[in-house]
């Protein structure tokens, strides 16, 4: 979130910063994913969806660090990113907006934001990336000496998404941003979200709020029992009939 | 002051110094418990290294015990970082299952190391300050118990300072709060857990060496000392730094108190009496979850 504030436009091929390719990932023997290849290029938004179990947290696992594909390659720029620890994925340049928030429930939101960057790269740029993440969040620097536990569901997910933005990102995971959260209060999250691209950050969404990741994203990909069924435009697939009467109870 | 109350000055100042040792062996079996979720069955044998650490030191280098910390604390954080790192860190997904096993056999590892090393007999070292006392305001207090009172609040200050005032000790207190949540930030958190696993060591080695002008040293003198390690985090609140701090102090008390008014034959036993009471009345600990925890 430094140097690289002007809007990137979508394009595709060279420019792709984030792919999976013919991925499969199983639990044990249980195979959960297979063969899934996306990519997200230089400043898009790109929404990942699909009902529940369909795979979409194992993908972003396997992106993050947190689990090891069986097959397949997952790629940041030239960086392989299968079995590599999600600590160094972070110093890599990808940051996880986990699923739950995972914040540290007991310490201030600024100590949580500090935290953000805890990476030797960002520590210098620290006390302007923290006055830009309030900037961005003026509630939470109102909110800032609180305990992060204290903060209602959306507060936390700004924690969490500003937390991340501590490190300097260039690529954003994020895993059901809505999770628990009232529907007006997704709307705020979704539009927070839509405005990250002014960072120029790249992000990939894993919700299973069709109607609002199709709203606010750029292109998407449908997942159904660990495989892409389909993947386009998101104004295309917020039109089509298929999607609409599987996904959005239209 | 008349006999009786000075009797209770005497018996609470005794108890409150005492205590502090068990307040410093329980914050670190407690910061270890914040952090891994691991209970360190051989806490009390780290601490029976700690002595014969400084037996040997002085024996053979006529070291004094006190300037011996300087080399037995580093070597208990390294013990316990090469602990953490091949052996429990192997454990894997498998760790709070079975670090119970582990750490009970590494517990057995240690005491009969040091059997085979220095024999059963007990030893103690021979300093003129180790029967010193000294007077305030009637009240008798042994130097090297105050020595250890001391050392103990110096060190819990300092681990203090740690967490709450660097870099590495708010990484080690958002690891506690949430491993999956620090690594996702960049920290390392298998080897913050190496340096935490170091740090409650160290501590369990300098209480032994605080200890040695104090008792005799034999190589099981610390099962007695996991014992009360346990007694005390859980009185403060597994995982409750501050916790462990007035669990230390009260279980110095009670026995203290015990063994002068019952009978010195109990000393250990009143410990636990208080603990039972604790696990059945309040099992989440004396200061449940209003306390800060790491
Ligand atoms: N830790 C695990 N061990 C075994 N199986 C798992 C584990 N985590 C997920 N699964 C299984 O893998 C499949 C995909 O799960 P995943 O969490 O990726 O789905 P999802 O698309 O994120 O679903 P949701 O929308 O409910 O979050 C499911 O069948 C799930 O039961
Ligand atoms: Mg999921």
């Amino acid at each position: 979130m430094t140097e690289r504030t002007k809007v990137a436009q979508p394009v595709s091929g060279d420019a792709e910063v984030l792919s999976v390719r013919d991925l499969d990932v199983a639990y044990g023997e249980v195979q959960v994913v297979f063969g899934v290849s996306l990519h997200v290029a230089k400043g898009e938004l790109v929404g990942l969806v699909g009902g529940n179990g369909s795979g979409k947290s194992t993908i972003l696992r396997v992106l993050s660090g947190m689990l090891r594909a069986r097959g397949g390659a997952a790629q940041y720029r030239d960086h392989n990113l299968n079995g590599v620890p999600p600590y160094r994925i972070t110093e890599l340049g990808v940051a996880h907006v986990p699923m739950g928030r995972q914040l540290f429930g007991q310490m201030t939101v600024e100590e949580n934001l500090l935290m953000g960057a805890y990476l030797p790269r960002t520590r210098e740029r620290r006390p302007q990336n923290l006055q830009r993440v309030y900037d961005f969040f003026p509630r939470l620097k109102e909110k800032r000496a609180s305990p992060a536990a204290a903060l209602s569901g959306g507060e936390q997910q700004m924690v969490a998404i500003g937390r991340a933005l501590m490190s300097e990102p260039e690529v954003l995971l994020m895993d059901e941003p809505s999770l628990g959260l009232a529907p007006l209060v997704v709307k705020e999250v979704m539009r927070v979200i839509g405005s990250l691209r002014q960072l120029g950050l790249t992000v990939l969404l894993v919700e299973q709020n069709v109607r609002q990741v199709l709203k606010v994203t750029d292109r998407a990909y449908v997942l159904e029992l660990g495989s892409l069924v389909r993947e386009g435009p998101s104004a295309d697939l917020l039109d089509d009939p298929e999607i609409r009467r599987a996904y959005l109870g239209v | 002051m008349d006999p009786n109350t000075l009797a209770l000055f005497q018996t609470l100042a005794q108890g409150l110094l005492t205590g502090g040792i068990y307040a410093l062996i329980g914050t670190g079996l407690s910061l270890i418990f914040g952090v891994m979720r691991v209970i360190n069955f051989a806490h009390g044998d780290f601490l029976a290294v700690g002595m014969f650490i400084a037996l040997f030191l002085f024996q053979r280098f006529h070291l004094d015990p006190y300037l011996s910390l300087l080399i037995a604390a580093p070597l208990g954080f390294g013990l316990g970082y090469l602990v953490q790192r091949f052996l429990l860190a192997r454990l894997g997904d498998r760790l709070e299952s079975s670090s119970l096993l582990a750490t009970l056999g590494l517990g057995l590892i240690l005491s009969n190391g040091l059997l085979l090393g220095f024999g059963a007999q007990p030893q103690s070292i021979n300093v003129a300050y180790a029967t010193q006392t000294f007077k305030l305001g009637g009240v008798q207090i042994s130097l090297p118990l105050l020595v250890a009172g001391l050392g103990t609040l110096l060190a819990i200050g300092l681990l203090n300072l740690f967490l709450y005032r660097t870099e590495l000790g708010r990484a080690v207190r958002a690891t506690a709060q949430n491993p999956l949540g620090a690594e996702l930030q960049g920290v390392n958190t298998t080897w913050v857990q190496a340096v935490v696993f170091g740090l409650g060591v160290a501590f369990a080695v300098v209480a032994g060496v605080l200890l040695l002008p104090l008792l005799y040293a034999f190589p099981t003198v610390g099962e007695n000392y996991t014992l009360k390690a346990f007694v005390v985090t859980v009185l403060g609140g597994l995982g409750n730094l501050p916790g462990a701090i007035v669990g230390g102090l009260i279980l110095g008390i009670i026995e203290s108190l015990g063994a002068y008014y019952l009978s010195n034959n109990y000393r250990d036993a009143y410990g636990l009496v208080v603990f039972l009471a604790v696990l059945l009345l309040r099992p989440e600990g004396l200061f449940g979850r209003t306390v800060k925890r790491v």
